[in-house]
């Protein structure tokens, strides 16, 4: 090597695993080959030979292959990294120069993931992250890739620095919190995703008939099969069929991201997931960086029973690149006693706070907003079908009359559910927060972790006698509310919560107003 | 709202007075740019005259009214107090906000000034906690006292101990 790493202080600095070059090379050529066929396909169907179309495409293909791993080439020569007893350092040392460098005692997190590739080829991708403004990405170093065995061994020696310490203060705390349960295989449809798969598998067809130029094609053959049919049986049979796409596609999804969870306590004072049937992901986070659980029960999830339980921790990714936010949930969708009996072990509380808490529930006040939200809500694609259908077709208002029917009482049982759902209380160190009734959440906080406090007052509430109540905190979202709760009340629990914070600027209302009426 | 046995009393600072002229301009801007740009067109293309001297008009009336009231309304509502233990601000229009930051959890305080600011002497601090939605922003300060207040915040947070998390 020629680079400067052969100097003395070389020492310990390691490159990243030379098979990344194999993973980006399969990476591409499943690239290549995904564009490639439809391209083929596409300039064929033009009336080209298909020696012509392969001439144009593989060169194109392999072209595309070979710049992307000289690419990775590159990078895979420049980056160097090392592990001293106080940093860890990333370099790069080709034409640019950069070096990263994280303090080891601000490593906050410590995730191991590994595609169907990685694995195949025995590597994979290290992510240490510090939690110091994460949304930026500098506090972030990704190794990319490692071995598998250097990736373990190097998240250990991260995570485990303190491990004499940690010993000492707790010895047998090494054990498994919870393990997958096939069982709840039966929540998993029972959300948001399943429509959400079936209407993308449409989509998805359209997409590949589009490549083929087929679309039209699909259409006109949908058009024959349900000629017979009227309209309305139509629309029904593909919305079963979009329902059962769905459904498969929600359980599928389920496997492959919850396959062999486990939930462990590992000494030194970590918490570890581990997960994945094709992309095997781990997932690690500080006890002293964890500020409390949220216990996140989805409109389906609740009817069946069930619960999932996320992580409130600093300087745990909110989310990962593809913008999923499954990196901070410790526990899947599973019946609420599990729910809260892994949330208590979590805590280390003998009774999850979210369970030991009574909660308080909010002024009716509230309920009134909430039931106007929903009519409003409910009300606007009502109007815009009535008024395109007094423009346009009598078909629109037949639509317009069937979506009141539907839509006014779903709305109103939903504001109803919401506002039931809203209160807030404290039990032991926690505050705890709930509200929603699409996702519904009841978010345990430590009192401890808040480092702020902010009163929300728009002119409606302020008519109503309400006021939202937001605790900020560096875990997890950054700021959990206690939403329209009687001003006073809010002011009192936020008093008792965590006292000292507000004191300096409370007042009776009468020494308010006439502190107001003086300046102004 | 009689049985309030507590309430949030009024941070004990005003801002300074050139915050209303500041907001002015600010205003004067937003609605100016539209109405010249619809008078101007206006006065170019004969044909449709009065299909854009009409909205430039209301909109200039609009703006007028908002440029002299809005403000004064603004800076009864706007402000803010430091002590020993915490800031506190007050702040919005048709959403009141009140923050408190207690000084232990504060991580940096920065004073910045727009283009505009600088015109009026202003400066805004910035008082940034551990939380990404925890930040304290107090508008339209002048910028000698905005200067000062940032400094004496460093100190104090500085000399209280912890990670601020």
């Amino acid at each position: 090597m020629t680079t400067r790493f052969d100097g003395p202080e070389s020492a310990g600095w390691h490159r990243l695993d030379r098979r990344t070059l194999g993973v980006s090379a399969l990476t591409m050529a499943g690239v290549a080959f995904g564009a490639g066929i439809p391209t083929t396909i596409g300039v064929i169907g033009g009336g080209t030979g298909w020696w012509v179309a392969l001439a144009f495409v593989l060169p194109a293909a392999l072209l595309l292959i070979g710049v992307v791993v000289a690419g990775d080439y590159l990078r895979w020569r420049g980056t160097r990294y090392r592990c001293t007893p106080e940093r860890l350092e990333v370099a790069f040392n080709l034409v640019f120069h950069s070096r990263k460098s994280l303090p080891r005692e601000r490593i906050r997190s410590v995730d191991l993931t590994a595609n169907p590739l990685h694995r195949l080829l025995g590597v994979a991708v290290l992510t240490i992250g510090t939690g110091q403004h994460e949304e930026s990405g500098r506090s972030r170093i990704k190794l990319d890739p490692l071995a598998r065995a250097d990736a373990e061994r190097l998240r250990t020696e991260l995570l485990h620095r303190k491990e004499k310490e940690a010993a000492a203060e707790a010895v047998t705390d090494d054990h498994v919190l919870a393990t997958l349960n096939w069982q709840w295989l039966r929540y998993a449809p029972l959300s948001f995703l399943a429509p959400t798969l079936g209407l993308a598998a449409f989509g998805a067809l359209f997409k590949v008939a589009d490549w083929f130029g087929a679309q039209k094609g699909v259409i006109h053959w949908a058009y024959e099969r349900f000629r017979e049919f009227p309209l309305v049986v139509t629309i029904l049979v593909l919305l079963a069929a979009a329902l059962v796409i769905g459904v498969v596609g929600a359980l599928v999804l389920f496997v492959e991201m919850w396959w062999n969870y486990r939930l462990e306590r590992e000494p030194g004072g970590t918490l570890r997931v581990r997960r994945g049937l094709l992309t095997t992901r781990s997932i690690t986070v500080e006890e002293r960086r964890l500020r409390g659980i949220d216990l996140v029960e989805p409109l389906g999830n609740r009817l069946a029973g069930a619960a999932r339980v996320d992580a409130v921790a600093t300087g745990m990714r909110q989310k990962n690149d593809d913008g999923k936010t499954d990196y901070h949930t410790l526990q899947p969708a599973a019946p609420l006693g599990q729910a809260q009996r892994v949330a208590a072990l979590v805590l280390r509380e003998p009774v999850s706070p979210t369970e030991a808490v009574r909660l308080r529930s909010h002024p009716i006040a509230a309920r009134g907003r909430r039931l106007r939200w929903a009519l409003v809500g409910a009300a606007l694609p009502v109007l815009v079908l009535v008024v395109l259908g007094l423009l346009l077709t009598d078909v629109l208002l037949i639509i317009g009359a069937a979506l009141a029917v539907v839509a006014f009482p779903v709305a109103v049982a939903l504001a109803f559910e919401a506002y039931r759902n809203l209160g807030h209380g404290i039990t032991g160190r926690y505050l705890v927060a709930r509200s929603g009734a699409v996702r519904r959440s009841t978010v345990a906080l430590e009192r401890d972790g808040v480092i702020g406090l902010v009163v929300k007052q728009s002119i409606f509430q302020r008519r109503k006698g309400l006021a939202t109540l937001t605790a900020t905190t560096a875990a997890g979202a950054g700021a959990y509310s206690v939403y329209d709760a009687a001003p006073d009340e809010a002011l009192e629990f936020a008093e008792t919560a965590v006292p000292g914070i507000l004191t300096p600027f409370l007042a009776s209302p009468e020494a308010s107003a006439a502190a107001e009426r003086s300046r102004a | 709202m009689e049985t309030n046995t507590v309430a949030l009393r009024p941070p004990r600072h005003a801002l300074d007075r050139r915050a209303i002229a500041w907001w002015r301009a600010q205003s004067a801007l937003v609605f100016g740019v539209p109405v010249v740009a619809l008078v101007v067109l206006g006065l170019l293309i004969p044909p449709a005259r009065t299909a854009l001297l009409i909205p430039g008009v209301v909109l200039a009336v609009l703006g007028a009214a908002w440029v002299i009231a809005l403000p004064l309304w603004w800076y009864r509502v706007h402000r803010w107090e430091n002590t020993e233990t915490a800031v506190y601000s007050r702040s919005g229009f048709f959403w009141q906000e009140w923050r408190v930051a207690p000084l232990s959890r504060i991580q940096t305080v920065d004073t910045l000034r727009g283009p505009l600011e600088q015109m009026f002497g202003l400066a805004t601090l910035t008082v940034t906690t551990a939380s990404a939605r925890g930040a304290i922003k107090i508008h339209g300060l002048d910028a000698e006292l905005a200067a000062r207040v940032a400094e004496q915040l460093t100190e104090l947070t500085q000399a209280t101990p912890g990670d601020a998390t």
